[in-house]
């Protein structure tokens, strides 16, 4: 029988905008939490994945690689992986799960550590040298200030309002749903102090249309841990193990302005083509939100609705709500708790299977989620089982 | 003490020119929108290529194309990305005429933003900074 691939243990740094720590250390605060919570030591570690890898010339974006953990830890790695060149953020999360599938490690530490608030009060530390000019992929959207990837899924979401009738409305509940959850989740404390309002929300400064200043998460800084195990291993194991049941990945060309259509839709039916799992089968979905119109096309791309239905499924809020048919990004997403930057949506469904999520628990014993991560043409899904 | 200069709006960030893209960004000069196109397959690669991103043909070489297209979506920025940049303004992905599949990522000028909409006729118009010349594109009438 193949061997299957678990989640074992989740940490998380303390959560916050300009934090002293350095990176480092709350990426050892994170794995710690992590080790912990799963039972196991360091020494029954062998390998690391992480999205992006090191970010030498951006360390804000991404101050610690899976070198310096292998390092400062004692780490005795069978394999690694640290790469911006895969299909999302949640794929690194993937990858570790096809290598305890295959028996090269037995217990992996997954992690993203961001560090893009600290960053810009250290600029000389942390952000890019000043180019003279621009090349790759940024050259055909920067000479024309689509600087911010907020202008280009403003271009998808202002689509949906030309061709669908998506309303301002209706899309203010990605957002309004993340305050109110991550209201309920003590990581959040730094990122939300108040629920978000309708009326607040509408008359909130415009940064490119549809997409207003609450639509965009804000930079912080933090560690999160996912640590996957292989099946065979569960013994060692002292928390409730949950079962990465799929994964699928989608990058068809790495540009945002060739895609007819964001990743999401490809990477989405795909991943229920190695499972028995249907939508209809999951309790909670933690979609990634860097921009509040992604969740919309999770929800259109998993098939939960019909392309061009989204922000009608949302309307109101009430199904996407923690007691609702659907809840959504249970721990505020990143518009609610942080631009963690992918690994808060795994670190939250886990939470939510094992009925950990105190205050912003949801109801049902819920035993199947999905965690996705991405926009435009890179996307990655888990599907995420407790059996 | 002298009162303070009037700002002047931030130059556009400047491609750096390589074998690939060369064409695209100056072809201007010569008042040409310039497309890789395909000697053997017929087909056009963008963003720019030495090889065809469809046959895989090394025989490209970049085309001016009719310099008209559609807009397919598009986004009026508010937020100044840069110190001065005056804001609002559009930013649209534009369908190429007679070049199917290509988009490209423009500002839409010379009409109030207001006045832009999606399926909107456009026609390029190529600002001059140094050595490179932007495809931007207005209303076509």
């Amino acid at each position: 029988m193949a061997r299957e691939a678990y989640i074992t243990g989740v940490g998380q740094s303390e959560v916050g905008v300009r934090l002293p720590r350095h990176p480092l250390l709350l990426t050892v605060d994170a794995v710690n939490q992590a080790l912990a919570d799963a039972g196991l030591t360091l020494d029954q570690i062998d390998g690391v994945f992480s999205f992006p890898g090191k970010a030498q010339g951006y360390l804000a974006f991404s101050p610690v690689g899976t070198d310096d953990l292998i390092e400062v830890l004692g780490i005795k790695s069978k394999w690694q992986m640290g790469a911006m060149e895969q299909p999302a953020q949640l794929s690194a999360i993937g990858m570790a799960a096809w290598a305890v599938k295959e028996g090269i490690c037995r217990h992996v530490i997954c992690f993203r550590t961001v560090y893009e608030a600290g960053g810009m009060a250290n600029p000389a530390e942390y952000m890019p040298l000043q180019q003279k000019t621009t090349s790759g992929s940024s050259q055909w959207t920067s000479p024309f200030w689509a600087t911010s990837a907020a202008c280009w899924v403003a271009q998808y979401a202002a689509r949906h309002v030309h061709k669908y009738g998506m309303t301002r409305e209706q899309l203010a509940q990605i957002a309004i749903n993340g305050s109110k959850n991550a209201l309920l989740n003590p990581n959040a404390r730094a990122i939300t102090k108040e629920e978000l309002t309708l009326d607040k929300y509408m008359s909130a400064r415009m940064i490119s249309t549809p997409l207003c200043l609450y639509d965009c998460d804000r930079f912080s800084d933090a560690s999160t841990v996912i640590i996957v195990s292989a099946g065979d291993a569960l013994d060692e194991i002292k928390a409730t193990p949950v079962r990465i049941a799929a994964t699928s990945g989608s990058v068809d060309r790495y540009s945002w302005d060739q895609v007819e259509w964001s990743a999401a839709y490809d990477a989405g039916p795909d991943l229920w083509k190695n499972t028995d799992y249907r939508p209809k089968d999951v309790d909670t979905v933690q979609f990634y939100d860097g921009f509040a119109f992604l969740p919309i096309t999770w929800l259109e791309g998993l098939g939960f609705v019909e392309k061009g239905e989204g922000h009608k499924f949302i309307e109101g809020g009430t199904r996407i709500a923690r007691d609702g048919e659907l809840p959504l990004n249970t721990a505020g997403g990143q518009l609610g708790a942080g631009r963690l930057h992918g690994f808060g949506f795994a670190h939250e469904a886990v939470t939510q299977l094992r009925g950990a999520a105190g205050e912003r628990q949801i109801p049902g014993d819920p035993k199947v989620a999905v965690a996705t991560s991405g926009g435009g043409p890179m996307a990655a899904a888990l599907l995420l089982a407790r059996d | 003490m002298s009162s303070a200069p009037p700002s002047s709006p931030p130059p556009r960030p400047v491609p750096k020119l390589d074998a690939e893209n060369r064409a695209f960004w100056t072809g201007g000069a010569e008042g040409h929108l310039n497309i890789v196109h395909c000697g053997d397959c017929g087909q056009y690669t963008h963003p720019p290529r030495i090889l065809c991103r469809h046959c895989q043909s090394e025989n490209v070489a970049p085309k001016a194309v009719a310099g008209t297209g559609v807009i397919d979506t598009m986004t009026v920025n508010h937020q100044p990305w840069a110190p001065g940049l005056e804001v609002p303004f559009v930013i649209a992905r534009v369908a190429l005429d007679g070049v199917p599949g290509v988009f490209l990522t423009t500002n839409i000028v010379n009409s109030p933003v207001d006045q832009v909409n999606f399926g909107d006729k456009v026609r390029v118009t190529f600002e001059q900074q140094g050595d490179i010349f932007y495809p931007l594109f207005e209303k076509a009438n």
